[in-house]
């Protein structure tokens, strides 16, 4: 007993003896030890495999040998990757203009209406907490042709032909974005009330005395101080459309992907490089040009940001 | 209060034609908005003879569908991983990303910067890119098939602990100050003192962690290949797959995928909205 307190005394003698500074940096080094820990083993680590492997001719079945930059050649001969190049782009172009504008259009005239003003907002902001997984299933349901099909029902009760939706190399990317375009704009309806909310409302009291119109204070009191959050917004869904995976996979599970690649996202053809044809090294070449290509969006953020 | 405070005569907002007209497109656009959820819900309680015919409010409704997947056994089980997959990461989370964001906001010690930067910088690191190297890691310590499989690459966000940062910085140092000067510990000063400082900022990073682990698909299908270990999304795709076109049955999985995250925002919904909020203009 007395042999532990002597210890005790021992350590809290140690303890005490140290600075307020110092005891400081011990505790913060303690209490960042198991994160760090985390952050080397989960994050650092496998970011400089995944380049490693870019350059290896890693399979499930053999072992990675080193292959130069093979995988990148490969890729940029594989026409199968310019298709898909092609679509990720597409799906980035055609759902953050039409996401963004719809949901301030949504946004600008929701932040004026009083009446039932939470419920109105709720309606929007449902689908976000959807699954993707499970609402692909409701809208490929939505696509069928007549009788299963509720859009083709409309249009053919409104005299207009069916149309093949899913079925269509044409037509099947815009019915896969529309999904992910619905799934996402209660949350960027939610941020742009934010950024209406934070303009003072004296800048507002100022242009009405000096007797500006509606569409005069849009557009240089209203949208220039929306700027952050439209930056931010713009990015934000950048990133998620040229990401798009979950929305595509089960909208056609026979042939994800198709028809004939048409729908294919950069995403989906590393998922099926990887874990279709094991083919490791190759896949993880195209995460590589996934990474550069969200780099160079964010990049291209943080030079927004800085000019305003 | 402000009309209460206002003369008489503007009490009542004018109400103009165009008021009118926005806000019935808004209520249009919203109904709208909801009606795929309701075709949803609806066909879920239709029995397979009414599901061509498309009215909203089926003409008898029936838990048979219900009764019969969740009777199955596979829902369940996947409804039981979703809610242990999501609430043991969030409250990883909830620890880990404010511990960090408390000590990189709170105390002075060189090499506070480089960890910041260091963590900041995994934000620019895309899941696809890291899939690969977790998969290996997954197979060579046996974590496929396993809840740690699915969960671990989410332990910890540098996203949350950027968010948790941001909130720590507003809290102010006397307040800390007093309770070393009361002879706490730093770990208690944490817990019990800045922790309750910032729950709109606890609630917010649940509520994101807790949606986006709810709704994770790419990860859950690479690290599971046996059904029992299925996430809930995971689950319904290879169900709805086998069901071909019982539409009534897969609309009814889609619902029970979705009405959890559905019924918890009709009681939230305030927080929620804060929390999106406060998420989007800090982080």
């Amino acid at each position: 007993m007395s042999a532990v307190a002597h210890r005790e005394a021992a350590r809290g003698g140690l303890w005490s003896r140290r600075s307020l500074g110092q005891k400081q940096v011990i505790w913060a080094w303690s209490f960042l030890a198991v994160p760090l820990v985390f952050y080397v083993v989960i994050r650092f680590w496998p970011t400089f495999q995944a380049f490693y492997l870019s350059v290896t001719d890693w399979t499930i079945t053999k072992p990675a040998a080193f292959v130069g930059l093979e995988n990148y050649g490969r890729l940029l001969g594989d026409p199968l990757f310019w298709q898909v190049f092609r679509n990720t782009f597409l799906y980035l172009i055609l759902g953050t203009p039409i996401s963004l504008l719809i949901s301030f259009v949504v946004a600008y005239y929701l932040d004026r209406v009083r009446f039932m003003h939470s419920f109105i907002r709720a309606l929007y902001f449902l689908p976000f907490l959807t699954t993707a997984a499970a609402m692909a299933w409701v809208w490929r349901w939505f696509y069928q042709p007549v009788p299963i099909g509720v859009i083709n029902d409309v249009l053919s009760s409104l005299g207009i032909p069916q149309q093949p939706f899913l079925r269509s190399t044409t037509q099947a990317l815009p019915a896969v974005l529309a999904p992910a375009v619905w799934a996402g704009l209660g949350f960027q309806i939610i941020i742009f009330l934010a950024g209406l909310r934070a303009i003072p409302v004296t800048y507002y009291e100022a242009a009405r005395i000096d007797g500006l119109p509606e569409g005069a204070i849009l557009r240089k009191i209203t949208l220039p101080l929306l700027k952050p959050t439209l930056v931010f917004l713009v990015v934000f869904s950048s990133i998620g459309f040229l990401r798009i995976f979950d929305q595509v996979y089960n909208i056609n599970t026979n042939d994800p992907g198709g028809p004939l690649n048409s729908t294919k996202p950069l995403v989906l053809m590393i998922y099926q490089t990887a874990f279709s044809s094991y083919e490791m090294g190759y896949a993880a070449a195209q995460t590589v040009v996934l990474f550069v290509i969200l780099l160079v969006i964010s990049l291209v953020q943080l030079r927004l940001m800085r000019d305003r | 209060m402000k009309a209460a405070a206002s003369p008489p005569g503007l009490v009542m907002p004018h109400i103009r034609p165009g008021r009118i007209l926005a806000w019935t497109l808004l209520f249009i656009g919203g109904v709208i908005m909801v009606t795929p959820l309701l075709f949803m819900l609806s066909t879920s309680l239709k029995d397979a003879s009414q599901v061509y015919d498309l009215r909203v409010i089926p003409e008898t409704p029936t838990l048979d569908n219900y009764i019969e997947i969740l009777g199955d056994g596979r829902f369940t089980r996947w409804l039981v991983n979703s809610t242990i997959v999501a609430v043991i990461v969030t409250l990883s989370n909830v620890f880990f990303d404010s511990l960090v964001g408390y000590t990189l906001a709170k105390f002075r010690f060189r090499g506070r910067y480089v960890v910041f930067i260091a963590i900041l910088s995994t934000l620019m690191i895309p899941t696809e890119m890291l899939v690969l190297p977790w998969y290996l890691m997954a197979s060579q310590f046996g974590w496929i098939d396993s809840y740690w499989g699915i969960m671990f690459p989410g332990m910890m966000t540098a996203f949350g602990t950027f968010l948790m940062k941001q909130f720590f910085e507003g809290v102010p140092d006397d307040f800390l100050e007093a309770a070393r000067i009361d002879g706490l510990n730093e770990f208690t000063i944490w817990w019990k003192i800045a922790m309750p400082l910032v729950t709109p900022a606890l609630s917010a990073l649940a509520i994101f962690t807790f949606l986006g682990n709810w709704t994770a698909f790419f990860w859950p299908l690479i690290v599971t290949t046996s059904a029992e270990l299925y996430t809930l999304p995971v689950g319904l795709s290879s169900f709805a797959v086998e069901q071909s076109i019982q539409w009534e049955k897969i609309m009814t999985g889609a619902s029970i995928a979705t009405l959890p995250t559905l019924i918890i925002f009709l009681f939230l919904q305030r927080y929620i909205v804060r929390g999106v909020m406060l998420a989007g203009l800090k982080g």
